[in-house]
């Protein structure tokens, strides 16, 4: 099989890589060992939240402060602005909206009722640009009974803080007690897979019933796991504005939206081979050929001119720490860790870890290396780069984002 | 370092790290709350039974065994393996008559295709269906595939255009379903084998894959055939002649539930256990063989991914196969699974879960307007036939067809 470029990875950065070359005619396939992490995701993108501890309002500016081996550094304050402004339209082509932009953070209100500053979100969650004056002031705050995942009084006391009038309810359906049968499966997922069809009709009208004066009603985000076909219609239903606010995982929107992009980046043309993982290369010079799968076997060598490794940091496996080194598990590439084992953690554990930062040695385009040699046509992207400690920075999905944006750049100029 | 080798837990189960992704994509969770889900089945039921078997839950059995939550899990944690173990350990019910008839399928199928014709007729007569429902308990609405008055196996023997002639050979591995029902993909995959220039072959000895044996738990008789099959196919590889099918499941359950289920080691032949689509890619795809297709062949189908077809993760070769014929506008429709899972479908307690979960399916087909749907599956035919009433082919039924065989035959020096 033969291909333009391979995407190793189909997490946010592979999926962002891969719609944006199929969006330009190649031929392209991504190879992904089980979902992502995209499952776990809040519904908000934050490109870069902190540095060195102190909260960031304009990320772009903020960006020169970052360690020189930043891969927001190696592309650059301007690249990054570009790049950062071109991620909407591409989600958008997918039908996920996304508000907010790099120059300016937004607040989005998480789980436990802070106001977080963030670059973009999913259009339906709460968010807002200054939380103090939001467009609505008279929240009700609505739970389904028996979901254990949510909780209305840590949002009642965030939204009180920024001046809002709150009132929490309770409501329930038919559909819902079902599932309560289940003591472990009220969770995110098993909601949404519900709330749909004409079940949608009864929710609105319980949502009305509750809502009295409310100007706005804020719901667990359990709603549509495949399209937004779901919020949409309930939008429709409810006279009301409704915002959406993330759960414990399985995270819906996150679901939704890598639903999206894959579906989109099959109507490109694009190859998705899920459940699948790279078991060798197949290398001559600097170059990689062809990788072969698990799955495929021996006899299915899959070829391309370019490959973009897009398989995540320790928690996607994309790092593996051994007890006497951290390795690269796919190619064996080299990587970028303390020498030694002490090195690796910081007591506090609260404190930075130097662990986060490890990640893939590559050069200034990205590209990766192996046993000391630069491979020309493998270039690494998003949380398996070396140089950032996405969760102390709230950079991850930046990473992940504009990175893939870079390479698919590099790979079409 | 040492201790990390000992560290390797059956079915890695102990890589589970609680992530809840593989209880989005089980098909029975999303219908029946009553099923525990993957996770609380397999891995985390698994700490408990191992501890006590006591902990064993019956509810179990409702797993269709499709493996989507091991595409779906992130881990490699081999969740329907680990579930299917524990029903194999744990569950010390003896299987009813209804599940030995719905799993001898070579002892069914041996009996019913002396006596088609009648048999036939019986299998659609209303009061027999109501006979069948309220007694045995196999749903009344299913109707079970006609039997063929000559067995393919027969017909190779018999009537098949003569296969010594070819240099290059293949092993055929049938399964029931073509064998005792439709002989027709059989003769279709001799077609297409012998036009690129492949003789084909029967198995010194071929029985039932065991599919529905392990689903019914009949783990004795399913090993029993699991060891015969792996004799034959040995016997085959050793004489040069890789063993091919046409059923993705007869074709997973002896590369996968062999060594992972039944513990059947095919370490040395799994590699030759192929799908006839993977093969012939792969011949395509190396330049050995080409297709040349018919410039009439006008067809407007969907591909529906089998549960087991999305495990091997070999849909791609079906796909890029049917994609070659000219005349062939391809609707791709979401994977999701059709809800029958072999036998299950066929027993009344569960009509109703398996109608539920392959709705979105059925929606899907039905939507995308289509003349035909291909399939690498026969359960998952009978199911969307029954369902939507849109025909459903096997892609080498559907090579085969669209094939100009002369054309072939020459571009590949025959």
């Amino acid at each position: 099989m033969k291909y333009d470029t391979i995407i190793i990875g189909g997490g946010l950065s592979g999926l962002v890589a891969g719609v944006k070359l199929a969006s330009a005619n190649r031929k392209v396939a991504i190879i992904t060992s089980g979902q992502s992490a995209l499952h776990f995701s809040s519904g908000s993108f934050s490109l870069l939240s902190k540095v060195e501890g102190e909260k960031v309002s304009d990320p772009i500016e903020a960006l020169a402060k970052l360690p020189e081996a930043h891969p927001y550094r190696k592309i650059g304050s301007e690249n990054v602005r570009n790049l950062a402004s071109d991620v909407p339209h591409l989600f958008a082509k997918a039908g996920v909206l996304l508000n907010g932009n790099a120059s300016e953070c937004h607040y989005r209100l998480t789980p436990l009722g802070l106001w977080e500053p963030t670059w973009l979100t999913i259009d339906t969650l709460a968010a807002c640009t200054d939380p103090r004056n939001c467009p609505w002031r008279n929240a009700v705050i609505v739970n389904f009974k028996g979901y254990l995942d949510f909780y209305p009084e840590y949002l009642a006391d965030g939204l009180n803080k920024m001046g809002f009038t709150t009132r929490c309810e309770e409501v329930t359906l038919p559909e819902l007690t079902r599932l309560r049968k289940s003591t472990s499966e009220m969770r995110a997922a098993s909601i949404a897979k519900v709330l749909r069809g004409n079940t949608l009709e009864s929710l609105a009208a319980e949502l009305l019933r509750v809502s009295g004066d409310a100007d706005v009603i804020f719901m667990p985000a359990v709603i549509g796991l495949k399209s937004n076909a779901e919020t949409d219609r309930l939008s429709q239903l409810v006279d009301k504005a409704i915002r959406y606010v993330p759960v414990i995982p399985m995270s819906v929107v996150g679901v939704r939206a890598e639903s999206m992009l894959r579906r989109l980046f099959e109507s490109l043309g694009g190859t998705y081979l899920l459940g699948d993982s790279v078991k060798s290369g197949d290398f001559k010079g600097n170059r990689l050929q062809s990788v072969r799968t698990v799955n495929l076997g021996e006899n299915t060598p899959l070829e391309a001119d370019q490959f973009i490794l897009a398989t995540g940091s320790f928690f996607s496996q994309g790092l593996v720490a051994k007890p006497d080194a951290i390795v690269e598990p796919v190619f064996g590439l080299d990587v970028e860790c303390t020498a030694t084992r002490p090195e690796r953690y910081n007591k506090d554990f609260f404190g930075p870890q130097a662990y986060m930062r490890f990640g893939v040695k590559t050069d200034s385009d990205f590209r990766v290396s192996l046993g000391g040699k630069t491979i020309e046509n493998l270039r690494a992207i998003g949380a398996i780069l070396a140089g950032a400690d996405a969760l102390k920075e709230g950079s991850g999905a930046g990473i992940a984002t504009i990175t893939a944006l870079h390479a698919a750049q590099r790979i079409l100029s | 370092m040492e201790y990390q080798v000992k560290n390797i837990s059956p079915n890695n189960f102990e890589q589970c790290i609680k992530c809840t992704i593989c209880t989005v994509y089980c098909p029975v969770l999303s219908v029946n709350p009553d099923y525990p889900g993957p996770k609380q089945a397999g891995p985390d039921g698994e700490r408990y039974r191992l501890k006590d078997p006591e902990f064993y839950d019956k509810a179990l059995k409702m797993c269709l065994n499709c493996k989507r939550c091991e595409v779906a899990c992130p881990s490699g944690v081999r969740i329907g393996d680990i579930i299917q173990n524990a029903r194999i350990k744990y569950d010390h019910h003896a299987p009813l008559l209804r599940d030995r008839m719905l799993a001898s399928t070579d002892e069914m199928g041996t009996l019913a295709t002396k006596m088609a014709p009648i048999v036939n007729t019986m299998l659609r007569f209303k009061p027999v269906k109501a006979v069948m429902h309220s007694v045995i308990g196999i749903d009344s609405n299913r109707t079970f595939p006609a039997y063929a008055s000559r067995t393919f196996e027969s017909w190779m023997r018999h009537k098949a255009p003569d296969q010594s002639g070819f240099k290059k050979k293949v092993s055929y591995f049938h399964g029931c379903y073509v064998n005792y029902n439709f002989p027709t993909l059989g003769q279709d995959f001799v077609k297409l084998m012998n036009s690129i220039g492949f003789g084909v072959e029967l198995l010194k000895k071929e029985r039932c894959c065991g599919v529905a044996k392990i689903a019914n738990k009949l783990i004795k008789e399913a090993t029993r055939d699991a060891k015969t099959n792996i004799e034959a196919i040995r016997a085959s590889v050793g004489e040069g002649r890789p063993v091919l099918g046409t059923s993705s499941t007869c074709i997973f359950t002896m590369r996968d539930e062999y060594p992972h289920v039944l513990g059947v080691d095919n370490a040395d032949v799994r590699d030759s256990i192929s799908l006839a689509t993977k093969f012939v890619y792969e011949l395509i795809d190396s330049g050995k063989v080409k297709l040349v297709f018919r410039p009439d062949f006008k067809k407007r189908i969907t591909y529906h991914v089998p549960c087991h077809m999305q495990r091997m993760g070999w849909a791609i070769y079906s796909l890029d196969l049917l994609k070659m014929i000219p005349g062939l506008e391809l609707v791709p429709i979401e994977s999701t699974c059709c809800g029958i899972s072999g036998t299950y479908g066929f027993k009344k307690e569960n009509y109703a879960t398996s109608q539920a979960i392959g709705k979105e399916l059925f929606d899907n087909i039905l939507a995308a307007n289509v003349d035909l749907v291909a399939c690498d599956c026969e359960t998952c035919k009978w199911q969307i036939e029954m369902s939507t009433g849109v025909p459903v082919s096997n892609p080498v039924s559907i090579l085969a067809e669209a094939l100009d065989v002369e054309a072939t035959r020459r571009a590949n020096g025959l």
